[in-house]
């Protein structure tokens, strides 16, 4: 619920918990969003999806690039956040970091309460596969299949029985509202048909955060409200979400908003 | 719901650290075949193109080792170690000189018995039964129709130990009996029966043109000459003396050598039958299998091989210039694949199973055509086609060597591509 933008040298557990007072609720607040279904069995609070504490990147250059400035951010189980910022501000970089396409050069990311940091190339590639659902602004649909073996896909990597992901595809294309053409090739869908296809495959892992790289940059706005009103959908059913675009009406649908610009994150205070 | 929180411990113990253990990325075979399949199948024209050259490849080289295979047997089939030893050496005097009508001598298969090389050797002729009665019967009368009619071999004890009959009753005659003209016959086993001759323990007879002959031999096998198994052979002095020489010639002679000797043998043996006079002989030797062979495995087929390696390097960077091609253009799809949880190794072992299907399916249809090749000229020729079984089996693994060894660098190069460069298109 917060983030802390800044060049911080220093890190530590309890400089990340002062930083997480300001506003004073131990949970956070879930406005506009149902809260997280209690836990029945009474096991503590799950950890957050994300942690960043004082996670930043610079690519090494020459010139060396410090694209994403070291900063704190916590993002609960449930919330539904975008990221809004300007070309080039950085925002992609974050993803890449938050979906474990690219390692942070400092700070530690924790992931589902795992610290990334220490783990090895091949787990954190298996931590991506499992927990997070990418959706990007290109959709990147393979051409030649059809919907459901685009879904499909995502289960090949993670050891999802051969016979279920047929059924699962299915469902989660039906989720997405496109249950009438699991078997279209994408070249026959229009872009917002794509890109549900696309939602379809990051939910279908059942991921623990989907991660949205400007899903409306490539949609005309009635198509880019309506897939903006199903990510809603899915925050409703409890998913976490994180948006991440340049328009401003865009990011206004999120529950929580964080701004970067020139590589520094910091958070939105809700108008 | 969604949070499927996995802590597990693996089995071998990270010894680091004690934290949740996320679950492996896997690539299960089915998936990686299905995938790499797809992939190959997207752009079918493509595909077959690149194969091509491995198709040419490896056709060439089956359709080359099969001819190869196919003349060697032929020749093989004609030529056993028993024809490549026997020579065979016509009497041709009465062309030179019409008062010849025998031009071997007395002595034939002793002189020739001295040739270096020889390991048997003896004179032969059909007697010629048109101006007498020569019906075979195993009674001294008898009407014409009750009798056996056979060819009567004049052959001395040389040519029979050259065809190298079976015996089954008796003992054949010998030089003995040749030399004193004794009135004794081999037969076959057929006629033997025919004739009612079970037994030779009595000793018993059978006429010719009511002339008795004792039967000291019955054979029901030989491994040269086998009209001998149909005739009743008496020693050449024994039919010179009742019929006369052979009067239009016919004389023949069959001589069995030792492995090798045949050529040399051949080239002598007219002089050493009569010095006088070797040009009333025509040796036939076999035909050198050496050369035969050698006419087939020679340069020709080196040069095919060498086309079909060339064809299969073609191939190779046909396949590997394709791979790399399909690699830059689907980088997204690699970006993506990693997105999703696959290892670098994933993407290396579908690429490499890409490209190791392609050059497997050129290697297959290859090997068909090859093969079909093969059988058309043998067909054509008539006869029998070969194809060494090591040959198919070999052919569409070269085709799949090469794809893979074509995939390698297009493979890594793929494994290499960082997902978030690769999403960033
Ligand atoms: N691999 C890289 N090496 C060096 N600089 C990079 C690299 N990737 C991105 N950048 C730079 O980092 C900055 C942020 O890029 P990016 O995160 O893609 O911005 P956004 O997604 O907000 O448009 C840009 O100035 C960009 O040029
Ligand atoms: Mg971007």
């Amino acid at each position: 619920m917060r983030a802390n933008g800044g060049r911080r040298s220093s890190r530590g557990d309890d400089e990340t918990v002062a930083l997480r007072i300001p506003d004073g609720s131990p949970t956070p607040p879930r406005a506009g969003g149902p809260p997280t279904p209690p836990r029945v069995d009474g096991s503590p609070t799950p950890p957050p999806v994300i942690e960043f504490r004082q996670v930043g990147l610079t690519y090494p250059g020459p010139p060396p690039v410090p694209a994403f400035r070291p900063c704190d951010l916590t993002i609960e189980q449930g919330e539904f956040v975008t990221v809004i910022g300007p070309s080039g501000s950085g925002k992609s970089t974050f993803l890449n970091i938050a979906g474990l396409l690219d390692a942070p050069t400092e700070g530690t990311y924790l992931l589902d309460g795992i610290d990334t940091g220490t783990l090895k190339d091949g787990d954190r590639t298996a931590l991506r596969g499992r927990r997070i659902g990418f959706v990007f602004q290109s959709f990147h649909l393979l051409p030649h299949r059809s919907a459901r073996e685009n879904v499909q896909l995502a289960m090949v990597y993670n050891g999802a029985p051969r016979a279920e992901r047929g059924r699962r595809a299915q469902e989660a294309l039906e989720q997405v509202g496109l249950g009438h053409r699991l078997d279209s090739l994408p070249t026959r869908l229009s872009g917002g048909e794509r890109q549900r296809v696309a939602i379809a495959r990051a939910l279908v892992s059942r991921p623990s955060l989907l991660l949205c790289d400007e899903p409306t940059g490539n949609l005309d706005s009635r198509n880019a409200d309506s897939v903006l009103g199903l990510l809603e959908q899915l925050h409703a059913t409890g998913m976490t979400v994180l948006v991440i675009t340049h328009d401003p009406a865009v990011a206004s649908r999120g529950v929580r908003t964080v701004a970067i610009r020139d590589g520094v994150l910091r958070e939105q205070v809700a108008v | 719901m969604n949070h499927r929180r996995r802590r597990r411990f693996t089995l071998r113990g990270r010894r680091h650290r004690t934290g949740p253990v996320v679950e492996p990325s896997v690539l299960a075979p089915r998936d990686l075949l299905g995938e790499s399949l797809a992939g190959m199948l997207q752009r079918p024209a493509r595909s077959a193109l690149t194969a091509l050259g491995t198709v040419l490849g490896v056709g060439t080289f089956v359709a080359i080792l099969g001819l190869t295979a196919t003349t060697s047997s032929q020749i093989d089939s004609r030529f056993s170690v028993l024809t490549a030893t026997e020579v065979n050496i016509e009497d041709i005097g009465i062309e030179q000189n019409e008062f010849v009508p025998l031009a071997f001598p007395k002595d034939a298969d002793a002189r020739m018995a001295k040739l270096a090389g020889v390991e048997h050797a003896g004179v032969y002729w059909t007697v010629d039964t048109r101006n007498t009665d020569a019906t075979i019967r195993s009674s001294p009368i008898g009407d014409e129709s009750t009798g056996e009619r056979a060819n009567i071999v004049a052959a001395s004890p040389g040519v029979i130990e050259a065809a190298v009959p079976h015996v089954v009753q008796g003992r054949v005659y010998d030089a003995y009996a040749e030399r004193t003209a004794q009135p004794v016959v081999m037969i076959g086993s057929g006629m033997a029966a025919r004739l009612g001759i079970t037994t030779l323990q009595t000793r018993p007879a059978l006429f010719i043109g009511g002339r008795p002959f004792t039967v000291v031999a019955i054979i029901d096998d030989v491994k040269r000459k086998a009209d001998l198994l149909l005739s009743v052979v008496v020693p050449r002095s024994t039919a010179e003396k009742i019929w006369g020489e052979p009067a239009t010639g016919g004389a023949k002679m069959l001589v069995a050598t030792r492995l090798g000797a045949a050529q040399q043998v051949a080239k002598l043996a007219p002089t050493a039958l009569r010095p006088d006079h070797p040009e009333y002989f025509k040796a036939v030797p076999p035909p050198d299998p050496k050369t035969l062979r050698g006419n087939v495995t020679s340069d020709l087929q080196q040069l095919f091989l060498l086309l079909a390696a060339i064809c299969l390097v073609i191939g190779a960077v046909g396949i590997a210039n394709t791979t790399l091609v399909a690699v830059l253009e689907r980088t997204g799809e690699i970006g993506l694949r990693r997105a999703l949880g696959a290892r670098g190794g994933h993407i290396t072992i579908q690429f490499l199973a890409e490209s190791g299907s392609l050059g497997a399916l050129g290697g297959l249809i290859g090997t068909s055509l090859g093969t079909l090749t093969v059988v058309g000229v043998a067909v054509a020729r008539d006869w029998t086609p070969v194809v060494h079984p090591t040959t198919v089996a070999a052919a569409p693994a070269i085709g799949l060597l090469t794809g893979l060894v074509a995939g390698l660098y297009p493979a890594w190069r793929a494994s290499r591509i960082q997902p978030a460069e690769a999403l960033r298109r």
